[in-house]
């Protein structure tokens, strides 16, 4: 082969496999878009009604408890990741530790990101046992956010490492504290930080290996936090494969729910970075 | 003068205040550092401490190597499970792999404008999407597509659950990881490698082949390693498309099951058979440990890399 | 000039088209010629590495150059040819100004353009690394680590390693951009201590914003301002008698002070990426 076909045919290859993979979503995207709608347009009420009494068995009713189930869980272990996260970003930085102690906390940051959620499931499921508890909404809500944080950490320390110096520096001349300078560093740093608080919460909120053993896997509509609870992504997993058609379309209009919920957060964290961008002097990153 | 001596008084009970504040955060800020560390250690004391029984009670040889899974009759093999997640990662790192390589190529060296902006927003979508709904379209169409299709014309029979299923399906979901990686570590690589190789004469794919991919190569290989990780432990995908069955598997289009999926399959029992929750928790210790591991091993070579392909 | 032309240019333009157009070069015609060492000068932003790139067609690898005129490779024209691009670079080479081995051991760094362009047996490539290597004064210094990686050579030699790599692939001309700006004084003047030994053999085209530099080692220089041609001759008449009245500004503005602050000339080709970014 000669060196321009070979060039040529690797071209075409690259932008093939670009093409492919942008195919494949949109069919992903269009597939559940298409299924869901469908639902929701015999059953409109579909998200919002309580589940009838044999719901799995027979689909009745809604999946208003896997809705709120999401959003009870979700939301609270998204605020407790996020401050750990942000504190632990900032603790990261130069001044507060040695290059040696981010080190070693960075490659323990690693290992936790790439640990497989189903052991974050594995491991509350654990400590439930161990202090004799059930399963339910709060552990749900830990699960999630030990999820969650090793995620965020990663976006808010790129953040504050992509924050100018001459942040840092106008701050510590005009003689604040380290933890006034931080807070000023946060907020040059806003945008990254912003947006990895919302990727955080929608790989929490479209997580189901950690919930799956934690929350319960309930079917009636949430109590309180010791009450067990479940989420979209459960409901979407132990009724995708169902022999019952009603119980199977209620996955389809779930999976509907979650998918705008993810592409909502996504293009709102592109328009607050953008927004927040008047706030870092170096321009938007990321 | 009074209100001087208010100032100066309402001033060093303020700084006062401030270092107060400064001590008191700082203290907070060492603890959420320590946090990560904490957390994993956390982890894997008690994933170890709840394995014992299983460990004790039967070798850990013996486990890996037979292949009978029933707890019922205390009979824990993981090996169906390791040679299908082997079966899975295998698979699907080598369809996403290239595929992943050759998009960010597309994205990092082709792409303009618009154009660039466009398709690396839409991969960003894609990461974002729930592996749980990747296995509901899994169900809808890539299964029927199996079972109907693909298996028939290479002469297997499938009932469109199984490995080569699950491998599709994880091909695509690990591929945005890669890609947004690989693309920002071809970013980062300076013009004047791109004009020293073309400068010589070189062909755009000669110069990305040689040079780019190699300078590039520590962020690429890195992004495979995650890619593998994410596929090794991942749980939903497989769980609902796999098939779920506990014998070996005699070709990839059969059902199976993974490490992961044993977990989830049988998570439920657990209450009433002790020693399976302690075989289950051996499991998810297994998945750590590998991924540790693997983490590690990734350091070195991507030192090692870094010497050999530095530009 | 009473010299044959090596390479010419005929009304040369190129455009940056970004979120605001900025014309780095308006219609330049001139000749280089052959076997000599001709230096590009001008101030900051003037165009010169545009120029520079513009002969082998490398701007091109920014996404928003237009580009109009054409340049003459001996008879024949880069721009409206059927000959393929990699073929006129291997033909106009080039050095770029950061010092940058390639990811390769220092060996495979000299035999890259080689090994594309022919088949060249193990023994051959020996000798061709070789001589190539004595050609850039480097053999002496990396003889005995040529399987190490390019980059662990010092910047000067990382730089003259450039040289040998661009010249084992026998150009017809070579562009060098800014060359020894980045290098320490001892580095810098080894490499134009290189360019002084190459000049008898080879058509170079050299920008610098060092005027020393140019007095030093150029036979004919070019004067480039704001994108024009202002004026060009041989280094002796430029310097002791410019002809036209910018030049004789630049000239003695030089004398009286330090022309030597950092370019910021790659404001005008580097920022197109990023706007598009």
């Amino acid at each position: 082969m000669d060196r321009y076909t070979e060039q040529r045919l690797f071209g075409l290859l690259a932008r093939a496999s670009a093409a492919l993979i942008l195919a494949v979503l949109v069919m992903v995207v269009g597939v559940t878009l298409w299924r869901g709608g469908r639902v929701f347009i015999t059953d409109p009420a579909v998200a919002v009604t309580p589940p009838g009494s044999r719901y799995m068995l027979d689909g009745g009713g809604g999946f208003l408890h896997a809705v709120l189930g999401s959003i009870f869980i979700v939301v609270p272990a998204t605020v407790v990741a996020s401050i750990l996260a942000i504190s632990t970003a900032i603790f990261l930085q130069s001044d507060y530790s040695s290059e040696r102690t981010s080190d070693v906390i960075n490659m323990f940051l690693n290992v936790l990101w790439g640990t497989p959620p189903i052991v974050y499931g594995v491991f509350v499921l654990t400590i439930i046992i161990a202090a004799g508890a059930q399963t339910s909404l709060i552990f749900g809500t830990i699960a999630i956010a030990i999820f969650q944080y090793p995620i965020m950490t990663r976006y808010a320390d790129e953040a504050l490492r992509a924050a100018p110096d001459t942040v840092k520096e106008a701050s510590y001349g005009l003689g604040a504290t380290r933890f006034e300078t931080a807070r000023m560093t946060v907020r040059a740093a806003l945008p990254g930080v912003i947006a990895g608080i919302i990727m955080g919460f929608a790989r929490g909120i479209g997580d189901a290996a950690t919930v799956l053993f934690t929350a319960g896997r309930s079917t009636q509509m949430p109590g309180g936090p010791f009450d067990p609870a479940t989420t979209l992504p459960i409901l979407i997993f132990e009724q995708a494969a169902s022999f019952n058609a009603e119980v199977r379309s209620h996955a389809y209009a779930a999976s509907f729910v979650l998918i705008i919920t993810v592409l909502a957060l996504i293009l709102v964290s592109k328009l607050l970075a953008g927004k927040f961008a008047r706030f870092a002097p170096g321009g938007r990153h990321s | 003068m009074g209100t001087t001596e208010t100032n100066r008084s309402d001033g060093s009970s303020r700084l006062d205040r401030r270092l107060l504040l400064e001590r008191l955060s700082s203290y907070w800020l060492v603890g959420a550092g320590f946090f990560a560390v904490a957390l994993f250690g956390l982890i894997v004391l008690t994933l170890v401490q709840q394995s014992i029984p299983i460990v004790s009670e039967y070798s850990l040889f013996q486990m890996m190597t037979s292949s009978n899974w029933d707890p019922a009759s205390d009979e824990f093999g993981f090996l169906p499970a390791i040679v299908g997640t082997i079966y899975v990662t295998v698979l699907s790192m080598a369809m996403g792999t290239p595929l992943a390589i050759l998009a960010a190529i597309y994205i990092a060296e082709y792409a303009e404008g618009r154009t660039k902006l466009i398709v690396s927003s839409f991969i960003d979508v894609l990461a974002a999407i729930p592996s749980v709904i990747f296995g509901l379209v899994g169900l809808i169409v890539v299964v029927p597509f199996v079972g109907d299709y693909l298996a028939p014309a290479v002469g297997a029979h499938s009932i469109g659950l199984g490995i080569v299923t699950v491998s599709l399906v994880m091909a695509i979901i690990v591929t945005p990881f890669m890609i947004s990686l690989s693309v920002e570590s071809l970013e980062a690589l300076p013009d004047e490698l791109r004009e020293s190789s073309l400068g010589v004469g070189a062909t755009k794919w000669e110069t990305i082949r040689t040079v780019l991919l190699r300078a590039a190569g520590p962020g690429i290989f890195s992004a495979i390693l995650l890619g593998f990780g994410r596929v090794f432990g991942a749980t939903i995908v497989p769980a609902m498309l796999i098939g779920g069955q506990t014998a070996i598997p005699e070709s990839p289009f059969d059902a199976g099951e993974t490490l992961p999926t044993l977990i989830v399959n049988d998570f439920g029992e657990l209450m009433s058979i002790p020693l399976t929750q302690s075989a289950l928790i051996l499991v998810g210790l297994t998945l750590l440990v590998v991924v540790w591991i693997f983490n590690f091993g990734a350091m070195l070579v991507r030192r090692r890399l870094q010497r050999r392909w530095q530009y | 000039m009473s010299n044959e032309t090596a390479i010419r240019t005929e009304d040369l333009e190129v455009t940056y088209t970004g979120n605001r157009e900025v014309t780095a070069l308006d219609g330049v015609s001139t000749e280089f010629a052959e076997n000599k060492l001709t230096a590009i000068i001008g101030p900051s932003g003037c165009g010169k590495s545009t120029m520079l790139k513009s002969l082998n067609r490398l701007h091109e690898i920014q996404p928003n150059a237009e580009i109009s005129g054409e340049v003459y490779l001996g008879d024949e024209g880069i721009y409206d040819t059927d000959e393929p691009l990699p073929e006129i670079r291997r033909r106009v080479g080039y050095v770029p100004q950061t010092p940058t081995a390639l990811p390769l051991s220092i060996y495979n760094n000299v035999a890259y353009g080689a090994k594309i362009h022919g088949n060249y047996s193990n023994s051959e490539l020996d000798d061709l690394v070789e001589s190539y290597l004595r050609k850039v004064n480097l053999w002496d210094e990396v003889k005995d680590r040529l399987d190490d990686p390019g980059a662990e050579l010092s910047t000067g030699q990382i730089q003259r390693l450039c040289l040998a790599r661009s010249l084992a692939v026998e150009p017809e001309v070579l562009l060098c951009d800014e060359v020894t700006s980045a290098l320490d004084p001892i580095s810098a003047e080894q490499v134009e201590e290189t360019l002084e030994d190459l000049k008898e053999e080879y058509t170079i085209i050299m920008v610098t914003h060092s005027m020393d530099q140019a007095k030093r080692l150029a036979d004919d220089v070019v004067f480039l301002y704001l994108g024009e041609l202002v004026e060009t001759n041989d280094t002796r008449s430029f310097f002791e008698n410019p002809q036209n009245e910018r030049t004789q500004e630049f000239v003695k503005g030089h004398t009286a002070v330090d022309y030597d602050d950092e370019p910021d000339e790659e404001s005008v080709t580097d920022e197109q990426p990023v706007a598009t970014r």
